[in-house]
């Protein structure tokens, strides 16, 4: 029945830490690849699916077609409505969470052990069997209208909306997975037809499961779940880059403290300096509290609740961005000094002391992920949608811990372009004006 | 600081379950110890709460237990400002801290055996704090701006205080855990240091140690390092000023241009769980999971975007984690064309009806098993079940209290949902407000 069963038992090292993680690498019957790790501590099971594509894929003229097409698979389908679909899964105790982004369409699914077989049941139903009842399509598309309404009046909406229109323009990098209050209201039951046929295949599908189930039991179910998907994707678009010079870009907006999104280009998450780069940005802006960027300008000087920096390598292209707000009377010294931070980076690079603190910290704070199933199932559809190997997660340490000093300062003059660096800021900052470098 | 965000959330209760692996146990000066076993992986939640929070505070002197709580990340007499996280993280581990009404919190996730560096560095700050009129000044810029984003660029957080202080007539809940602008302004080293000689102490703290650990091993370690710091004999006893019967329904009218969809919500006083007696409360999470837990199957799910369209967004809340009375409310988003008021006189409409037709037996059953499951998935993280266990003692329920809980949850009747439902959603306990961008959103 399984085709085949690769296990690997691996090991992770932390700076203390290690954990033992059992990957079984499982293909269904129908051929569809999975990883899997058996936890029958807790009668559930955590699934997790990705298709690549997603919102990427809304066909000219239908912005946001994807989007709505996701809200509505639990909506109806097979011979359901709405309530009876909904009424079904709370009997079940099921969850299952449908969402869409730029470059995959992802589903989170928990069930029990007790009716893991109606919850898949059900599941299927609405991957395979929308129904995109008329009554459910309007009712969603106001929900998802009011949505835009509320994204057009947040200020780190406004922001984000204003970078990704002048960094890809007419790319779909460049415009809200949401759509414009036009486009939805001009989707169809057909187009919802469209989107679904376009979106949901099993070309480049991949699937984690972790908890109360075996891979014999895991084959069967994937088959069930994905196996009556077309086999086919659509293409993609085009790899763009971003378009946008140094600079600053106001956008007034009546509100007491700026928010400012920052960035240039960044670095695909495939190139053999990723690992030096991820490092490098830690140093800089990292999710720690111990950042450059948060010493200086949160610690040091009260100018921020928080400032970050993130690499986000995206399928058709990478970006490198930033974040902050500060009152309108500060944002422009926290600009002064983020802007001051990116330059001595590139200039001058990371302290070894910096370097392998950094090291430690990353590499121990890796175990801590592993705290669950959902946590675990999620890590791993994530690094098969990143083409990483099952071992991966036994050699990441050592791959982190082999960067060297020059390689970060090499990737550090590189990646961090002062001079490209363009901020957005929607407020009424003081001392700043839309500039272009 | 998690009260303060989601306005549009349910707030979904906690659910303890039965099978879990705790140990409690009380060091000689009086500090409460609480381990729960996972052994899933070699990783450990250490976590000290103490039970005191912004509702603890003195008058005049609105966020105090949050900027203290900044302020803990600060020097001690043996470590620098900065070294406790960069020592966590060092130890490849990560930490953070939060305040709530009614208790602050701090905790750390590490290799399980840095636990004993842990309780070394966080009892060192339980009495050693030494703070500078520069750690002062820099860090109330620091929780203005957060004041700034969490609150002041957001028209629903703004509202929602507005509502917090019209709902408690006399009752600290009433001032916002962050503080008050123009008293967080004038925040002084004073002040904090005051709040922390009187609050911060073993007497006044829970350790909730939470993964791969032994409660032996625990037990020996809390001794060693927590177990030497006296108690404090001038803790205050807890006392709030309560809820007077409240007699009038309040309205509010909150007006901001950047609010994109105009909402109109409302909430009574209600009971808490209290030790003992949490029976009314779990009846409470089933009526509001009945009228407004689900779009498609709850009360105004069901009558006010299935069966009409006036709503795009219906909801009802209740949270019963508190030490004192909290509240019971709904929120609904009405459709184009819908005004605030029809959207309102819609719901009470839903609430007359379903007080008088009552509970069908399938949606008591399906709550039940939801409930049941929940107990289930809960286990799968053990940091949750870290933060149930602090945030249930530091608001005045037992361990017994906390694991009766899925039980009780188990036995609500439809009896006792009206009956709580009839009980608290009284007009004169009530505040209704209509959140609009400009007064012409009121008559449309």
């Amino acid at each position: 029945m399984i085709r085949f069963v690769l296990s690997a038992t691996l090991t992770l090292w932390g700076a203390v830490a290690s954990a033992e993680i059992d990957i079984q690498e499982v293909t269904s019957p129908g051929g569809i690849e999975a990883w899997l790790v058996e936890a029958p501590e807790i009668p559930m099971v955590a699934l997790e699916v990705r298709i690549r594509g997603g919102a990427n894929l809304d066909l000219p003229g239908k912005r946001g077609a994807t989007n709505l097409m996701v809200a509505l698979l639990e909506e109806g389908s097979g011979e359901m409505t709405a309530q009876e679909f909904q009424t079904a899964r709370e009997a079940l105790a099921a969850s299952y969470g449908f969402d869409v982004y730029d470059d995959a369409f992802s589903l989170s699914a928990q069930f029990l052990t007790e009716n893991r077989d109606e919850a898949v049941d059900l599941l299927r139903q609405a991957l395979v069997e929308p129904r995109f009842d008329q009554d459910a399509l309007d009712r969603v598309r106001a929900q998802v209208i009011s949505s835009i309404r509320s994204e057009e009046k947040d200020p780190s909406d406004i922001a984000g909306a204003t970078f990704d229109a002048a960094a890809y323009g007419e790319h779909p990098y460049g415009s809200s997975i949401n759509g414009t209050i036009e486009s939805v209201e001009a989707l169809t039951q057909e187009d919802m037809f469209a989107a679904h046929e376009r979106v949901l295949n099993r070309n480049d599908v991949y699937v984690a499961a972790v908890g109360d189930i075996d891979a014999a039991e895991l084959g069967l179910m994937i088959d069930e779940l994905l196996g009556d998907l077309p086999a086919e994707a659509p293409p993609g678009p085009e790899r763009t880059e971003i378009a946008l010079d140094g600079g600053i870009t106001v956008v007034d907006y009546d509100t007491p403290q700026s928010v400012a999104l920052f960035g240039h280009s960044g670095i695909k998450r495939d190139d053999e300096d990723f690992f030096a780069a991820y490092i490098l940005n830690e140093i800089l802006g990292g999710s720690g509290r111990q950042s450059r960027l948060m010493e200086e300008v949160r610690e040091k000087r009260g100018l921020t609740y928080g400032v970050y920096s993130y690499l986000v390598p995206k399928d058709f292209a990478e970006a490198y961005l930033g974040s902050v707000s500060s009152a309108n009377d500060s944002i422009a010294e926290a600009i002064e000094v983020i802007r001051a931070e990116w330059e001595r980076l590139a200039t001058e690079g990371v302290t070894e002391a910096e370097l392998e603190e950094m090291k430690t910290y990353l590499t121990g704070a890796y175990a801590l992920r592993f705290d669950g199933n959902g946590p675990i199932a999620n890590i791993m559809v994530g690094m098969q949608m990143a083409g990483l190997p099952v071992d991966y997660i036994a050699t990441r340490n050592e791959q982190l811990n082999a960067v060297t000093l020059d390689e970060v300062n090499r990737v550090a003059a590189e990646l961090l372009k002062p001079e490209e660096l363009h901020f957005v800021v929607v407020g009424q900052p003081q001392g700043l004006e839309t500039t272009t470098n | 600081m998690h009260r303060l965000i989601a306005l549009l959330l349910l707030l979904l209760p906690a659910i303890a379950h039965a099978d879990e692996a705790v140990t409690t146990f009380t060091l000689e000066n009086g500090m409460d110890v609480v381990v729960i076993e996972d052994h899933r992986a070699p990783v450990v939640v250490h976590m000290v709460w103490y039970r005191s929070g912004s509702a603890d505070e003195p008058v005049g002197a609105s966020g105090v237990a949050h900027f203290l709580e900044h302020l803990l990340f600060k020097a001690t007499e043996t470590m620098e400002s900065g070294e406790f996280s960069s020592t966590v993280a060092a130890n490849g581990g990560t930490d953070n801290a939060f305040t709530s009404y009614d208790y602050t919190g701090y905790f750390q996730r590490v290799a399980a055996d840095r636990l004993e560096l842990m309780m070394r560095m966080e009892a060192d700050r339980m009495n050693n704090l030494v703070l500078t009129p520069e750690d002062i000044e820099t860090e109330r810029r620091v929780i203005l701006e957060e004041r700034n984003q969490r609150v002041e660029n957001s028209p629903g957080a703004l509202a929602r205080e507005q509502m917090m202080a019209t709902q408690y007539l006399n009752h600290r809940y009433g001032v916002p855990i962050i503080g008050w602008k123009h008293e967080m302004e004038e925040l002084s080293m004073e002040d904090a240091l005051t709040f922390y000689d009187l609050h911060y102490a073993p007497n006044n703290a829970i350790l909730v140690v939470a993964g791969d650990v032994e409660p032996d091993e625990v037990k020996a370690l809390a001794e060693e390092y927590y177990g030497v710091i006296p108690a404090e004999p001038d803790l205050p006893e807890r006392f709030r000023p309560q809820e007077p019967p409240q007699t009038a329904a309040r309205r509010l009218v909150f007006e901001d241009p950047r609010v994109a969809q105009p909402y109109v919500t409302k909430t009574w006083i209600a009971p808490e769980r209290d030790s003992g007696d949490q029976e009314k409360a779990a009846a409470l999470v089933y009526l509001a999971e009945l009228l407004g837990g689900s779009n498609f199957t709850s009360e105004l799910g069901r009558a006010l975007q299935f069966d009409t369209q006036t709503a795009v967004y219906t909801s009802a809340f209740y949270d019963g984690m508190s030490l004192d009375d909290t509240t019971f409310g709904w929120i609904v988003v009405p459709a184009d064309g819908v005004s605030l008021a029809e959207a309102e006189a819609a719901v009470d409409e839903v609430i007359a009806n379903f007080l008088e037709t009552g509970i069908d037996p399938e949606r008591m059953e399906s709550l039940r098993t939801q409930f049941r499951a929940s107990e289930v998935y809960a286990r799968d993280d053990v940091s949750g079940i870290a933060r149930r266990y602090g945030a249930a003692l530091t608001q005045g329920l037992t361990i017994e209290d906390i694991q009766a809980w899925p039980e009780i949850l188990q036995e609500v009747t439809e009896d006792d949902i009206l009956a709580v439902a009839r009980e608290v959603m009284r007009e004169e306990s009530s505040v209704t407000m209509q959140v609009v961008p400009n007064s012409e959103a009121l008559i449309q």
